[in-house]
């Protein structure tokens, strides 16, 4: 057959003669194309005859709406979230007696309702920054000796394993956390409290228990998974051709690894750290149960004490009143800020050094 | 400062696969070796056998001696990364560390060996890039990343990091194959200039490269698919390029490969 199915085969107005001299004159039977392609029912796909017009409704224009509609989605939730958050909010600040930043209680169903957020975003704030400085070099760990040092076959199963770990329900952890885990992390918190009590942060006469320490630990446990597969994810995508350069010029393998593999990775480590913090920060009901609720500001570890916004709505939200749920409404406010904060700091952390991220891609 | 190579009977493999086969050559110092022949043939993995960086794959292993000036670089009690920075090595593909500037990727090898001195560190990344040609066209940027200069500044970068840690012996696979012409030619000229200081072994795919610049030239091939690659032939540049000993040599350089 001819190289190009000719438009005196597409149109087959001239009959057979002109078929046969253009289409099957190579001979019919060793045609890779079949023959019935050929015989005009339809154009070849390069197009035959006049160019045809430009569909009105496509495809196209229907993925380019919805796929905007989903973007805009997005924005509409948010600010109906938050025209929500603040219209409820609003009321219940106006009604507090006292200073909502500075105030160390909790007592928005009063009569002259009394209550303020310093002790909750206190305590928020240290448990999550302890279960990180916990989580954060285990995670790392895990992650290198997955990606770089465990033999495949113990790296897939083991990974699975820790991927569970993030399967298991917070209230589960919680349960575990308060009902298990609380008589060693009580024992060591004696332990602590003999031999380091000039420590302020292991001082204190007792009780020990449902402390600082216990929901930190606890919540260090939650996060780890999160924070192991996606540094173990960036980990494994260090390109090839870089770590063998670092074992060219005569590094050890650890030294492979502070050379290519964790600079390369930095920025994905860096957004792991914030989704575990995301996640240790709005953490509700693992705390509700394995703190002490106890309104107060102090770094005593060991002593039962502590609370945390999302755990202080769980454990109140129930007899809330009206002023009480718009109190507790703008504490979420407060916690939502606190994590705003955060999220926009690791993103410059990563912004700063973009130049040598596009570079490398 | 240059070593002589001398490979006896070395067989490479990867799990059960024998890659090269039974591979004996000597290589003299101050001298640019040419490895040349089709693809699979293993002269890649021959010349990864030299530095040790073969065994970098898993279940890679190696048969027969391989030395460097009389010591045999895979005793049981010979460091890796001794050999590694003895036998310096630049890549198929430029690979600067992305995350690194100019001149981090140039002093990456000292600091590696434990140089922290930033006037040492200064002259040898100054002394290293004027030796790879690339000293006047990034001294003013040194700060900038690696990853941002063109291919050929890249792969000129790689070898100066290369010859920073001043190897004996520059290993170079393919080092111009991802480049284009103007670039390969620096990257030649560059290689006279190092055969001063260094033995460097170098393999292509380009036969008129490899008649240029080297002083002998091996020829790998395989018989086909499957079987391990061995080395044919292995003389002077001159007589393999003008008058080869063997018929195979002779097809594959006149291009009636088959």
């Amino acid at each position: 057959m001819g190289d190009y199915p000719s438009r005196s085969a597409s149109t087959r107005a001239g009959g057979s003669s002109v078929t046969a001299r253009h289409a099957r004159s190579a001979g019919s039977g060793v045609s890779p194309i079949p023959p019935d392609d050929l015989d005009g029912s339809r154009p070849p796909l390069g197009g035959g005859g006049a160019l045809p017009r430009k569909a009105r409704f496509s495809m196209e224009a229907g993925f380019r709406g919805l796929t905007t509609a989903a973007g805009a989605m997005v924005l509409v939730i948010i600010v109906a979230i938050a025209v929500f958050l603040v219209s409820k909010a609003v009321p219940a600040l106006q009604a507090n007696t006292e200073n909502f930043l500075t105030y160390k209680a909790w007592f928005p169903n009063d009569a002259e309702p009394k209550f303020g957020i310093a002790a909750l975003a206190f305590g928020t704030v240290l448990t999550s920054v302890l279960a990180l400085i916990v989580a954060v070099p285990i995670a790392l760990g895990i992650a290198l000796f997955l990606s770089h040092y465990a033999p495949r076959r113990l790296a897939n199963p083991l990974g699975f394993v820790i991927d569970l770990l993030a399967a298991v329900p917070s209230v589960v952890f919680g349960l575990w956390g308060r009902d298990v885990f609380r008589e060693p992390v009580q024992d060591l918190s004696v332990w602590l409290n003999k031999y380091f009590s000039w420590l302020p942060i292991f001082g204190g006469d007792g009780p020990f228990g449902r402390s600082i320490m216990l929901g930190s630990l606890v919540l260090a446990i939650m996060v780890l998974p999160i924070v192991t597969s996606l540094s173990r994810e960036v980990f494994q995508q260090t390109p090839l051709m870089n770590e063998e350069a670092a074992l060219a010029l005569g590094a050890t393998k650890w030294e492979m690894i502070r050379t290519a593999v964790v600079p390369y990775g930095k920025p994905g480590v860096i957004a792991a750290v914030m989704l575990g913090l995301g996640r240790a920060l709005g953490e509700t009901i693992a705390l509700a149960l394995t703190l002490g609720i106890v309104f107060n500001i102090s770094f005593n570890l060991i002593q039962s004490g502590g609370n945390s916004i999302a755990a202080n709505i769980a454990n109140t939200f129930g007899e809330a009143n009206a002023t009480g749920r718009g109190a507790l409404i703008a504490s979420g406010l407060v916690l939502f800020a606190i994590t705003l904060v955060v999220n926009m700091a690791a993103r410059a952390i990563i912004y700063r050094r973009r130049e040598f991220r596009d570079s490398a891609a | 400062m240059a070593k002589r190579i001398e490979a006896s009977n070395v067989s490479s493999y990867y799990g059960s696969f024998k890659a090269i086969d039974n591979i004996s050559m000597t290589v003299e110092p101050k001298t640019i070796t040419a490895l040349i022949g089709p693809s699979g043939c293993g002269k890649s993995t021959f010349l990864r056998s030299i530095n040790r960086m073969h065994e970098v794959l898993p279940n890679a292993r190696i048969e027969g001696r391989l030395t460097i000036d009389d010591q045999n670089i895979y005793d049981s009690d010979v460091d890796v990364t001794a050999v590694r920075r003895m036998i310096g090595m630049v890549f198929q593909r430029p690979n600067p560390f992305p995350t690194m500037s100019i001149y981090e990727n140039v002093v990456a090898g000292l600091k590696l060996n434990g140089v922290r001195k930033k006037s040492l560190l200064d002259d040898a990344a100054e002394k290293s890039l004027k030796s790879a040609n690339l000293w006047d066209e990034v001294k003013d940027r040194l700060a900038r990343p690696g990853a941002g200069l063109s291919g050929g500044q890249q792969q000129r970068l790689c070898i100066a990091r290369t010859i920073a840690v001043e190897p004996q012996v520059v290993l170079m696979d393919e080092p111009c194959s991802a480049l284009d012409p103007i670039s390969t030619l620096a990257i030649e000229d560059l290689m006279f200039k190092l055969k001063d200081r260094f033995t460097i072994i170098i393999v292509t795919h380009n036969m008129q490269q490899a008649a240029r610049v080297s002083d002998k030239t091996g020829f790998f091939s395989i018989d086909k698919t499957g079987e391990p690659g061995r080395l044919i032939e292995y003389d002077d540049t001159q007589k393999i390029f003008s008058n080869p000993a063997e018929k195979k040599t002779e097809d594959y350089i006149t291009g009636r490969f088959g």
